[in-house]
Formats: C-alpha cells, structure tokens, sequence
C-alpha cells in the first residue's frame, strides 16, 4: 500500500538473489502501522546502500514479532541481541 | 485456460484472529482445512488491539451479559441486530475462558482469576455505572491472542499458505460459493483452492481514506472479491474515526495531550475550539472536536499546502514536560511529521480506525443476502457485519467478535461440510476466467493510470467528501469523484511485470479491491440522510424530534449496497433477541 519502489536493488550476492530481496521488501510489511511507515522509509531510502551482511541482519530482524520490532525501533526497550542494534539504528537513522 | 486446483474440505482467507480461531475450530473437528494469508499469521492488523476482549466474567464486580448487550446495542445507536448481539454477548465467557486454556497470557488477580478493568461505554445494570469488563494480556493484547491461536493451529495441522492473496471468489451457475482463486506471490502463480466452505477473514478496508491508522495490508481484499461476486456490503458508511492522527502518516496522538494542555489552531493560529465548545475548549468530546476541525478545514482554515489538517499546539507547554509525560508523542511527532512538538505545533487531522460495515452474515458467520444463506460462503471479524457494531463499535468488542463469529462460522461450516457430498463438484470456470482476466488485464496494459495517482486519488477522495463529519453537496460531489475514480482504477498499469514478489502487482490488486469499498462507502453515506453512530451529517442536525440527527422513522434498516450498477437497497435492523426483551430504541447519550 506504501510507495515502496518495486525494483529490488541488484548486486552480486550470494545468498541474496533478486527474488531473496524481493521477499524481504514485501516482508517489510507489517501488521502495525508504525512499522509500515518506518520499515517504508528504510526500505526506499537505505536498503539499496546495504551490503549482504546487513541485508542479512534486516532479514533476521523481520522475523521479530511485531511489537518487539516496534519497541526497538522507538527505543522504549534494547533489543537483547547485540549484532541486531547497528541495523536497529541505521532503522531509526533513516527516519531523520 | 486450465489452473492447478488445490482441493480441501474448508478454505480460509486470512490469519488474523477471526481466521485462525475458525480454522481451529475446523481443524480440531479433523477437516482439511487451508488457511491463505498475504503476511505471516502473527503479522496481521489484530497484532495492533491493545485495549482488551470484553466479557462479563465478573472477577473483580458483578457483572451479567444482558448489561454487555444493553451496552453494545447502545453503543451500535440501535443499529446492531439484537440477535447476534446478544449471541456475541452471552458467548463472551466461553471464548475468553477457552482462549485462556489455549495458553493466552491475561494479566491475573491476586487470586489467578483473570484481571478485568473498566473500558469506555461499558457499564453495569443497564448504563448505571462503569464496570470492569476488558481482559488484557499487558497492551499486547491482540498480539498473545495471534500467538496463542496459532500455535494451536501448528498442532491441529492446519496447512498454512504464507504469502499468499486471493484474488477472486469462485460460485458455480447457482451462486454456491466453491473456493477462491489465489495467486503465489513468490512465483505470482495463480491456482483454485477448492472447498466444500469458504471463509472470508480478511479484516477491513482503512486504507480507503489518507489518513487511517489501519496497517497497509488493510485493503478490504474480502470486501472487494465478495462485491465482484456479486454479494452486497452491508452499513459501509460507518467508519470510526479518532480525532487527532498525524497528518499523512495516520498515527495517533492520544487525547492525553489535550489532557495535558495540547491546543487546536488553525491557518489563522485560531484556538477554533473556543467557538465550538466555549465551557470544554479543546477537552470536549470526541465527535465535538472531529466535527469542529473538519468544519475549520472546509471552511478554509486547515494549515499546509493542500490546507488539509489543523494543528495542535503544545509549544507552550514547559519542555520538561513534554518529555517527561509525553514522550511518546514527542518521538511520533519527529518521526511522522517531521516536527519536534516543543518547537512547533503536530500537524493534525480526523482519523480513520475501524470499519463497521461489511459482508453481510448472521450469528453464525453465514453469509446472507435476501433473506437466503448463500450456501458455502461464510464470513467473520473486520470483514463480515453480523451486525455486532451497528452504527458504532464499542472498544474491546472488536476483539470479541473476532473470537465468537470465529468460532460460530468455524462450527457452521463443520456442520455444512459434513452434510456436503464426499466429493467436490466440478469446478466452475466462468469466476476462474474473469479472475485470469483481470490479472491479465493489469499485466497488459499500456498508457494507463500509475497505482500510485489512483490509490492517492481515491484516499483523497474519501478523506475530503465522506470523513468524521459530512455534508450534503460534498457527499454528491463525492459520488460523482469517487465514480471517476473508479474510472482511473480500471486502466492502472504497472511498470514492473516481474513474477517474483511483485509488489506493484499486488498493490494493484489490492486497489481493485479498495476502490469497491470506496464506492460503497461513499454511496452509502451519501443516501442515508439522517445521523446516527459514527455517520453524522451538517444536515441531519440535533432536534427535539430527532435528537443527535437520528430519524428512526425512516432509517432504522441495514444499507445494502450491490456493485451492480451500484444499487442500494435496505433490509430491516433484527430488534428481537434470541432470548429475551427487545432492548427498546432510545436517545443515545453518555
């Protein structure tokens, strides 16, 4: 429902072919609006500046339930996972 | 052209709560049983309830499900259909208790009963004093209540098709609904998923106006495949609205911080709501400070650009505050409005929550149009309109109804299924083609409309001519627009043709969808003209003979708008409970 782009940025990854991309844009939508509007954002403005190691850890952060995700991101409690919090940040950066 | 078809006794369309508490029910009675989902269950919009599920379990007061009647068939103005509030309310222990014993986490009382607190409009003894009804699991309510219901689902077996969106209902030459087509979206493959009975649980359709707090997925994809199928929507001019979203993006400030000082202004630095409410001011009631903010901005006094929302105010409050009592607000502010609200005032406006209307059902979640069950199809929760709500939903029924007409719709279909024939009909292909050619249609297309003028067309649209407060001329001029609108959404093109989680595609598909609630919404609102519940119209005003605008002489009925050259008929409100008085018409006033 956003204006998310629909082209996936392209590069030689691995593990992370067109249709891996493709997915994690389309899991960027959430069940919570404020997710939807932030993850939006990040995915339009920062995902393409991603190298594979951080477009992995975005795919490991969306498997976080929803208000876990959204807790972290609006910095109401840490995220317990310490490789999670610099793509945590680059989240909450992206929506300066 | 021939489609893979997937068979199964029943088939679900959405895991929200309504969907994974039928698909239960079905699975646990040994049925094969599909649920389809366009995201992970536990991703669903109920994710978003906090407040709590009501019933009348009284742990901490006494409390009866006759007064949660009085005060769901208050709450709906008088619009809900008697029969199935009472079924909602007399099942609300059962659900909540059972819902308990499927692991759900409630907050407890000392003594491990479960713990209830008060919740806006529901009262004891028939409107005398507030009680403590709602049962929250902390303010993840919602969220527990996904998880609880789909783990249990894991165990029943239930097959679960993550990732994917149906697309259209399929009925054979007698109307008898025989499953869906859906599309994979990793592949953008398109089968048939045949069943015995099909269930909609698709949730709402929020996303029809600019500002909603509704989740994107919210596309009224059951209300949009059920009106092309000929099936019609049931009150969809009711829509809950809350006074201050942020304006653009749809997240709510709470009304806190009016509380706390927050005031209205608009393009002038007005404090309008001194004119409006001259004793309250800005602290008035909810409908009082939605209508006086829509009246400022058609007046011509909104703020911005496009002079469509006011703002509120709380720069002059101490900075210290702000942070330390509002700080939720604060971070909301700057994240979606750009806007650090102790320097400058949050760019505000009505904001749409929550949609009363929708496929027309009974207390037992089956679908029902002249008076005849449509056989095979059932629908539950956000989508389906019991009619529960009415006119207006009272906070933590939504919750509960996804729990009780879950569960009824999930009974109903066991019984249909097992008196069905062993073996599936032959499938009829006149729905299967329409659904190819729409897609094939979407894929084709040259020199169209960009998804993204017409979606922002439509959501302007209904935002402007049918929000909280409506006018006569601004709803026919909506008709007119909406109906151009419509004329936009039949030539979207999209640019990307790829198969693989093809967003724009899907974006597409789900404005088809949306544009037929619109429609509906918008033509609905615009032929009743009296006030009542959440639709209040500038001409049907507050009089002695018609207190709050409210004319039950000639529109106390159910709205049935039909896609087919977008007719409207009525059907009469159920005022006769299942088993006691009729809760008689009166004012509604809290």
């Amino acid at each position: 429902m956003g204006r998310r782009g629909n082209t996936a940025p392209r590069r030689e990854v691995s593990e992370l072919d067109e249709v891996e991309l493709k997915r994690i844009i389309w899991r960027s939508r959430r069940g919570l609006l404020e997710l939807d509007l932030q993850l939006e954002r990040f995915v339009s403005e920062a995902l393409p500046q991603l190298n594979e190691a951080d477009l992995l850890l975005y795919r490991e952060l969306l498997q976080l339930p929803d208000n876990d995700l959204l807790d972290y991101l609006n910095g109401r409690s840490p995220c317990p996972t310490p490789r999670l919090l610099p793509i945590i940040e680059r989240i909450r950066a992206a929506q300066r | 052209m021939a489609v893979p078809v997937r068979k199964f006794d029943a088939v679900i369309v959405g895991a929200g709560g309504a969907g994974l508490r039928a698909a239960l029910q079905l699975s646990e009675a040994g049925l094969k049983t599909a649920v389809l989902s366009k995201v992970f269950p536990t991703r669903s919009h109920t994710v978003a309830a906090q407040g709590g599920v009501s019933a009348s379990l009284g742990n901490s007061e006494p409390d009866h499900w006759h007064w949660h009647m009085y005060d769901t068939v208050k709450g709906s103005d008088w619009l809900g259909d008697q029969d199935a509030i009472e079924f909602m309310c007399r099942e609300a222990p059962n659900v909540v208790v059972e819902l308990e014993h499927f692991g759900m986490p409630f907050d407890r009382n000392a003594d491990g009963t479960i713990y209830q607190r008060p919740f806006g409009g529901h009262m004891s003894n028939f409107g005398e004093k507030p009680v403590r009804r709602a049962c929250a699991a902390a303010d993840r309510t919602g969220h527990a209540m996904l998880h609880a219901l789909y783990q249990r689902n894991v165990r029943a077996n239930t097959q679960f098709f993550v990732e994917w969106m149906a697309l259209d209902l399929v009925r054979d030459e007698q109307g008898n609904v025989q499953g869906v087509v859906a599309m994979e979206m990793e592949t953008s493959e398109v089968y048939v998923f045949q069943a015995k009975a099909t269930l909609f649980a698709t949730g709402g359709a929020g996303r029809i106006f600019a500002s909603s707090t509704n989740a994107f997925i919210n596309t009224g994809d059951g209300l949009g495949m059920a009106a092309r199928a000929g099936i019609p929507l049931e009150d969809m001019e009711f829509w809950q609205f809350h006074p201050t979203g942020v304006a653009g993006a749809g997240v709510l400030i709470t009304e806190g911080v009016r509380g706390e000082g927050g005031i209205l202004r608009n393009s002038a630095g007005e404090r309008f709501m001194e004119r409006y409410a001259p004793n309250a001011k800005d602290l008035a009631s909810r409908d009082v400070v939605s209508r006086a903010m829509v009246t400022e901005i058609n007046e011509g006094r909104g703020c911005g650009p496009h002079k469509d929302h006011v703002l509120l105010d709380i720069t002059h409050l101490d900075p210290e505050v702000i942070k330390s009592k509002l700080p939720g607000i604060r971070e909301i502010s700057i994240k979606f409005a750009g806007v650090d609200p102790i320097k400058a005032p949050i760019p505000v406006v009505p904001t749409c929550h929550y949609q009363m209307g929708g496929i027309p059902t009974n207390y037992r979640g089956e679908v029902v149009v002249h008076d005849q069950v449509v056989p095979g199809f059932y629908a539950a929760g956000e989508v389906a309109c019991a009619s529960v709500h009415g006119a207006n939903r009272l906070g933590t029924n939504s919750l509960l109804d996804l729990l009780v007409f879950g569960k009824s719709s999930g009974n109903s279909m066991i019984e249909y299924i097992k008196t069905a024939p062993k073996d599936l009909p032959p499938l009829a292909t006149a729905d299967v083609d329409r659904s190819l050619a729409r897609v094939a249609r979407l894929d084709g297309q040259q020199n169209g409309t960009p998804v993204e003028s017409a979606r922002a067309a439509m959501q302007r649209t209904m935002q402007n001519h049918c929000g909280v407060f409506r006018f006569k001329d601004m709803l026919k001029e909506g008709v007119e627009k909406i109906l151009e609108v419509e004329a936009m959404v039949r030539t979207i093109e999209i640019a990307d043709k790829s198969r693989t989680f093809n967003t724009a595609r899907l974006e597409a598909l789900e404005l088809e969808n949306l544009i037929e609630v619109a429609k509906a919404t918008m033509i609905s609102a615009e032929a009743r003209t009296e006030s009542r519940g959440a639709h209040v119209r500038d001409d049907a005003a507050d009089t002695p003979e018609h207190p709050n605008g409210r004319d039950d002489e000639n529109w106390l009925k159910h709205t049935l708008w039909y896609r087919d050259a977008n007719r409207l008929d009525y059907k009469p409100v159920n005022l006769k409970p299942l088993s006691v008085e009729t809760i008689a018409l009166k004012t509604r006033s809290y």
